[in-house]
């Protein structure tokens, strides 16, 4: 990725060049308006992160955790002070596993077949897929709804399940989709070649291949299903995952221990970014 | 994989029936659902009755045609935004492009009901940041941004802003940097170059921009509930209360399946207008 | 990380979208269609099923309670008092945030007949409230195991028009809605509906969502009492509140979270809730008013009640009659500051306030005991009014009256 990235910035330099003798009249150095810009637009979107983060070191008189009061550190020693949020929060990262696993799987098989065969009824998969894609949450969610009260079933946690994997699988297919057709065929070949059975070239030769691919689109469920809130107000019944609890605790004013999750759950994506980059850069 | 006949298949299968059960089914069930009367008490009888359309239409013709408009203005936001972002990071970040786009992403490592309810304190009237504009006299003591439609919009645009950069940029990366460099010596100003070049290579980027911008942000009704005021109500907003507080489920179904039925049309519409559909059915 | 990958998603796959593929995919739908063609069920039990529910319960020792946020002290007093009185153990989940989506999670399962997760839970007398009743979802008291219920539950707590003769359940506790105000930014005094209806506080008025406290407003301001209001009382009702939402003055319409835009100055009036109004002032130190206005308020009970499902129907009634003995009761309303069924836990009040003297709680027992907004007194209750009373089948025609104003 990163030696890709090197041409680019090379090829970029190259860009600018010919544009250089037209202006040898302006000053060479101009402002670059665009990465302050650039910058503008980031401070916009981090705004309410930096407020949620500064917000987990308040230390506020009452319950309405809103005015600066002092900085603490106690929250984060009293992380785990409220039974049912760690409870919600348990929901939001076993909901969140289950459907990484399972969509992961269902999605790769998927993805896998989509980028490698032709087969009677692609179209319509492709077409269901960017469906399921495309449909607004709240309508998944009011469609699941009708359905499992049509079916007289009693919606939960397994219904929050079968809700969060519904979503995703396309989401895990496209990622490993892309990945497939860009594969060369010629090594599944030089493997069979070499006497590979086809269950031993596709554990020994595709999977590897695939990997970074599945691993991505599982990561992607994963981020998916521990955000959702419209789906999940739909299908979850008596079962109460993290976004859920905080609008609920809106009206008695949202603890503390709320921004300390978020804050920590921040870090964890931000770790996981960091980590991506580097060994991005040691790959190269 | 030398059994070509039913690998395929067996390879979709999982997926298919979790998207047929949990996907095409019950859109069907909506629309079965939508065709009933009846109440919570005495059970919804399965009825044929076309009348809760018109009831959904003629109730709530207000909010379906708001939710559209604020999707729209949404979705202008993000590409006035987000496209100039997108086309420096493409062009001008130079070896720093990935840092750009993941610090696009990681806001949403934090929970999108969480970042949502930190704008309504940032935005309160007395808040950090009008609060600080008002007492250096840069915005009118009486300002109020919070439960308008300025707030909503905004509050969507900032939600669904990175699926607007992301697909452009994607694009504007692919783009073969001679092209521009061609564009440059022939009419040598970078305003027709850019309009005559970048700016159509740019489009599929653009519309994919839209379509997940639009469908999420028109059938949005977290922001309006958390920013909205006394005339923001979006038809997500219904049809949450429809379902979930007034058990009308007749009604609810029939908005939703209304809500779904126009932006279908909306997509199909979109589609014909830009030509893809050309470049569709070259690749069947 | 919402939908990054949708930035892989290439337009090539909208190219399923042609108009075969849809006649195939509408095909496949019409025959889920016809599969699923048979509504839901009607959710209603055999009222008979309940004749004689408690022949042969028994005590089990433990029971699961489902109460509101900040219904009881964070060290739950009264629990661990129960426990010493009766060796019972409560399981005490504050998991009921809002009456409709409280009874959206445990519907289901009623329906189904399956444990809801809890023996006993608070609701409100509306229409949720209804909804069990009329569902058969609740079953009818005990009233020979419930003494403390008889002899200290005050008249206008016991028999009330949402459920005579106390069938299904008895009060936890009361509460007015009326109007709070941060004498901050509001700087004169409030008394009257009218003040809501006030274009000088243009875009500073809060008023809630709840189609009956709205209601109640609306109905008040025309002078008309809601529990004996009409459908042509109603849309007049409405109309006020479409003419106020019209002149600006309201800057929407709130389920729960009033306090924090009032503390902050978002708000400079609302309609509000006596107890929540009165621990904001005791917790944070803040200065807000709460009045009962001229035109008068309305008083509300969340109720105690036993799910059909309940796997310690004897115990709960325990715990119900429990919470009567006015002792308890007092220590009880000391920490939520509404108001009690109990009326003789003023006495207790101010004994209490007696003993402890000029001590920090000790001023706080009095001030209470003297409060009208947790002890109202006759000339109180004369302006305070209960909600509309609807037959199950109104609900919806009245919902969607009042709706119109709020889902706008």
């Amino acid at each position: 990725m990163s030696a890709h990235l090197g041409t680019e910035a090379a090829s970029g330099r190259g860009r600018t060049a010919p544009a250089a003798p037209a202006r040898t009249v302006r000053p060479r150095r101009r402002i670059d308006w665009g990465r302050y810009y650039t910058w503008l637009v980031l401070a916009w979107l981090f705004t309410p992160i930096l407020f949620m983060v500064a917000f987990s070191f308040n230390d506020p008189a009452g319950k309405h955790n809103i005015t600066w009061q002092g900085f603490t550190f106690r929250w984060y020693a009293n992380a785990f002070a409220h039974p049912t949020l760690n409870e919600a929060m348990f929901n939001s990262v076993s909901i969140a596993l289950l459907s990484m696993v399972i969509a992961g799987v269902l999605g790769s098989l998927l993805g896998l077949a989509l980028g490698r065969f032709s087969f009677r009824g692609k179209q319509l998969t492709n077409l269901v897929m960017f469906s399921a894609i495309s449909a607004p949450e709240v309508v998944l969610g009011a469609a699941l709804l009708s359905t499992f009260l049509m079916m007289n079933v009693t919606t939960g946690y397994w219904t929050t399940v079968i809700a969060h994997v519904m979503f995703c699988v396309s989401f895990v297919a496209i990622t490993v989709r892309a990945r497939v057709i860009t594969l060369d065929p010629a090594l599944e070949e030089a493997a069979r070649d070499l006497g590979a059975g086809p269950f031993t070239t596709f554990r020994l030769v595709t999977l590897p291949m695939l990997f970074p691919a599945i691993m991505a689109g599982g990561l992607l469920a994963f981020a998916l299903s521990i955000d959702d809130y419209i789906i999940t107000t739909f299908v979850s019944g008596d079962v109460t995952t993290f976004p859920l609890w905080v609008w609920g605790s809106t009206r008695v004013g949202i603890p503390p221990q709320v921004n300390v999750m978020g804050t920590l759950l921040f870090g964890v994506g931000v770790l996981m970014a960091v980590v991506n980059v580097v060994m991005a850069r040691r790959r190269s | 994989m030398r059994n070509r006949t039913t690998t395929p298949y067996v390879l979709v299968l999982p997926a298919w029936i979790w998207l047929a059960l949990f996907f095409v089914v019950p859109i069907a069930g909506m629309l079965s659902l939508s065709l009933t009367t009846g109440d919570v008490i005495t059970g919804f009888q399965q009825t044929f009755e076309v009348g809760n359309y018109v009831t959904a239409v003629s109730t709530y013709w207000e909010q379906i045609l708001r939710s559209l408009f604020y999707g729209a203005c949404a979705t202008l936001v993000c590409i006035a935004v987000g496209y100039p972002m997108a086309y420096w990071i493409a062009f001008r970040a130079g070896p720093h492009k990935s840092t750009y786009l993941l610090l696009i992403l990681l806001p949403f490592f934090v929970s999108f009901v969480l970042r949502t309810i930190s704008w309504r304190f940032l935005l309160a009237d007395n808040g950090v940041l009008l609060g600080t504009l008002k007492s250096i006299g840069l915005a009118p003591a009486d300002l109020q941004v919070l439960n308008s439609t300025p707030a909503v919009v905004l509050g969507l645009a900032y939600n669904f802003l990175p699926f607007m950069v992301l697909p452009i940029y994607a694009v504007l990366e692919r783009m073969d940097p001679r092209m521009v460099e061609a564009a440059h010596d022939l009419y040598a100003g970078r305003i027709q170059a850019f309009v005559r070049v970048i700016l159509p290579v740019s489009l599929p980027g653009v519309f994919a921009g839209v379509l997940m911008t639009f469908i999420p942000t028109s059938a949005d009704y977290v922001n309006a509930s958390v920013l909205g005021g006394t005339h923001n109500t979006m038809i997500g907003n219904v049809i949450q209360s429809q379902y979930l507080v007034n058990n009308n489920y007749p009604i609810a179904a029939s908005i939703t399946f209304v809500l779904m039925g126009l932006l279908l049309v909306g997509i199909f519409g979109y589609a014909r207008a830009l030509g893809t559909e050309r470049v569709m059915e070259v690749h069947t | 990380m919402k939908h990054p990958s949708r930035a892989h998603l290439d337009p090539a796959l909208l190219r399923g979208l042609t108009r075969r593929r849809t006649l195939q995919a509408g095909g496949a739908a019409a025959a889920a269609l016809a599969l699923s063609a048979c509504g839901v069920g009607g959710q209603q039990r055999d009222p008979q099923a309940d004749e004689d529910f408690w022949a042969g319960k028994e005590e089990t020792g433990s029971l699961r309670w489902a109460n509101w946020p900040l219904y009881m002290d964070p060290d739950r007093t009264q629990l661990t008092q129960f426990k010493e009185s009766t060796g019972i153990d409560v399981d005490y989940h504050e998991d009921v945030q809002e009456a409709a989506s409280f009874f959206g999670q445990i519907q289901p399962k009623l329906a189904n007949g399956d444990d809801i997760g809890y023996d006993l839970m608070t609701l409100p007398n509306g229409f949720e409230f209804a909804k069990l009743v009329e569902l058969g979802y609740v079953v009818p008291l005990d009233h020979a195991r419930m003494p403390n219920f008889a002899d200290y539950a005050g008249d206008l707590y016991k028999n009330s028009a949402y459920d005579p003769g106390n069938r299904y359940s008895v009060p936890y506790a009361s509460g007015v809605t009326g109007i709070a105000y941060n004498p901050e930014f509001v700087d004169r005094e409030i008394t009257s509906l009218a003040d809501l209806w006030d274009t000088a506080f243009e875009g500073k008025v809060g008023m809630f969502a709840d189609p009956q406290e709205i209601a109640n407003f609306g109905l008040l301001l025309n002078g008309v009492n809601p529990a004996e209001s009409t459908k042509e009382d109603w849309e007049a009702a409405a109309e006020r509140l479409r003419e106020q939402r019209e002149s600006g003055v309201v800057r929407a319409y709130y389920d729960q979270d009033f306090i924090q835009p009032l503390t902050n100055g978002d708000l400079w009036l609302t309609m509000a809730w006596s107890g929540d109004i009165y621990q904001q002032n005791m917790e944070e130190g803040t200065d807000l008013r709460f009045v009962i206005p001229e035109e008068g308020g309305t008083i509300w009970t969340d109720n105690l009640l036993i799910p059909f499902t309940s796997k310690a129907p004897i115990d709960a009634l325990k715990l119900m009659d429990f919470l009567y003995e006015p002792e308890i009761a007092t220590g009880l309303t000391e920490y939520i500051s509404y108001i009690p069924p109990v009326p003789h836990a003023q006495e207790v009040m101010n004994e209490w306030a007696d003993a402890e003297g000029d001590s920090e709680r000790g001023e706080a027992l009095a001030d209470m005991a003297k409060s009208p907004l947790v002890f109202p007194g006759e000339g109180d209750y004369q302006k305070l009014h209960y909600y509309v009373a609807l037959e199950p089948g109104e609900q919806d025609e009245f919902s969607s009256i009042f709706q119109a104003i709020t889902q706008s």
